[in-house]
């Protein structure tokens, strides 16, 4: 059976890493392509570069970082953030990343998934959905530009219609549980892996390695994704994967 | 000098650096001559079968891939391209294979996940040079298409994925891994060194 995934998410900006980083034994703990090939060491099953360059030049600048990294490390991984044209997709792919995450411009354009996923092939079109519990409609809503507008949509509905649109996977944020390491949003992870016939990674809320353990069990999820508590060495993926067989989770 | 055939489909960056990384010249190439002079060659892919026995017609490449197999000296095929050694492929209709071992590409069918997507362990049925000295681990898979082979003796290795799916072959010098090598950690770059190791010179 397929293990379950342990995936550290980057931040970048203009080519650099910019959310938490404090690690004492990199040359340039802000290269992404140098953090990249550490966490790759460390056991991470697939990584995720999150672009965040506001600038024409910042995303030019993401490309070649995209690949340094295709070159360095020996693992799957995921690069979103601005892409919304399939001439996007296809540059990422072309430098190496192995998967692209859509978020916001799938919102607008839910053929952008169709397109990428007939062009590519559904296994490289990761559709990012950050959502928000709406207690007025008692289940989840769907929000875009990065958490900050509100899109009406219904989270599982969005869910199901990217995947027949040819969506090959689902990444999870809970904007509930974001920040709060308190645990992932068990609740919508299950929800959504119970709506969905495609991986889910869950995100958001990780804190502790017995979290893991929690979002696989009971929310269902195929992996899960954090950054900060990375990052920041307060967990490291080894401890989480040891944690985790110690459950009886299957791990790599 | 490895030669990674090139016939105009896949992302090839990742499995040259992988050669590369391993101490190892790579060359991604479409010229028949330099394949046939290298240490050993890799037939990438990823992609829709019907497609690349297309590419791989329209280029001479499969006639290139033939006649290095005869050649003896080593040839791995990848993901697709370990498909694509097979005599027939179903994908989207029929189609013939390089037919470089006999069995048949089918579609995965059953209510599960397709594709057969992330890190699935290997279960070593027979010993090969491609896995010795190494231990049973997990390796990285992306497909919705496997392969049934038309003569057990040729499965090396299988992962199981609500059936043993056929994950490492090898006839004489001709090799394939379903899952790819250069995307699965250390255990995926130490079976690419085992092939290489199969390289003269």
């Amino acid at each position: 059976m397929l293990a379950k995934r342990i995936i550290p998410c980057l931040d970048v900006k203009d080519g650099r890493v910019v959310k938490g980083v404090n690690f004492v034994n990199l040359r340039d703990a802000g290269d992404p392509v140098e953090l990249a090939a550490l966490y790759d060491r460390e056991g991470a099953d697939e990584l995720v570069f999150l672009d965040i360059s506001a600038s024409v030049e910042g995303r030019a600048t993401m490309i070649e970082v995209v690949r340094r990294t295709a070159g360095e490390i020996t693992i799957p991984f995921t690069v979103g953030g601005g892409i919304s044209q399939v001439d996007d997709m296809k540059r990422i792919l072309r430098a190496g990343a192995d998967k692209i995450g859509i978020n916001t411009a799938a919102v607008l354009n839910p053929r952008l998934i169709s397109d990428g996923a007939r062009r590519f092939g559904s296994q490289c079109i990761v559709v990012a959905v950050d959502a928000k519990f709406n207690s007025e409609w008692g289940e989840w809503e769907v929000y875009t530009h990065g958490g900050r507008k509100a899109s009406g949509i219904r989270a599982l509905e969005w869910v199901r219609q990217a995947e027949s649109l040819g969506a090959g996977e689902l990444l999870l944020t809970s904007m509930d549980a974001d920040g709060t390491k308190d645990g992932f949003d068990i609740a919508l992870t299950r929800a959504v892996s119970d709506a969905a016939g495609i991986p889910v990674i869950a995100s958001g809320g990780a804190g502790r390695t017995e979290h893991f353990g929690e979002v696989f069990r009971e929310g269902r999820a195929d992996a899960g994704l954090a950054a900060t508590i990375f990052h920041y060495k307060e967990l490291t993926v080894a401890a989480v994967k040891d944690e985790l067989r110690r459950e009886g989770v299957e791990v790599r | 000098m490895i030669a990674i055939i090139d016939y105009g489909l896949g992302n090839l960056h990742s499995v040259s650096k992988a050669v590369e990384r391993l101490g190892f010249k790579a060359v991604v190439t479409a010229d028949r001559n330099e394949i046939l002079e290298a240490d050993a060659a890799i037939l990438p892919g990823v992609g829709a079968f019907g497609d690349a026995m297309a590419y791989l017609r329209e280029t001479g490449m499969d006639d290139a891939t033939r006649a290095y197999a005869a050649s003896g000296k080593p040839l791995l095929g990848i993901c697709l391209g370990m498909q694509l050694l097979f005599a027939e492929g179903e994908e989207h209709g029929s189609h013939e294979g390089l037919g470089l071992l006999p069995g048949r590409v089918v579609r995965f069918e059953g209510d599960y996940k397709i594709p057969h997507m992330g890190w699935n362990r290997l279960d070593f049925l027979r010993p090969s040079p491609l896995t010795a000295g190494l231990e049973e681990g997990h390796v990285y898979f992306v497909h919705s298409y496997h392969v049934h082979v038309g003569e057990e003796s040729h499965l090396v290795a299988t992962a199981d994925y609500y059936q043993p799916v056929t994950a490492i072959v090898e006839r004489g010098n001709v090799y394939g891994m379903q899952f790819h090598p250069e995307k699965s950690g250390e255990l995926g770059m130490s079976l690419l060194r085992n092939f290489l190791g199969l390289a003269r010179g």
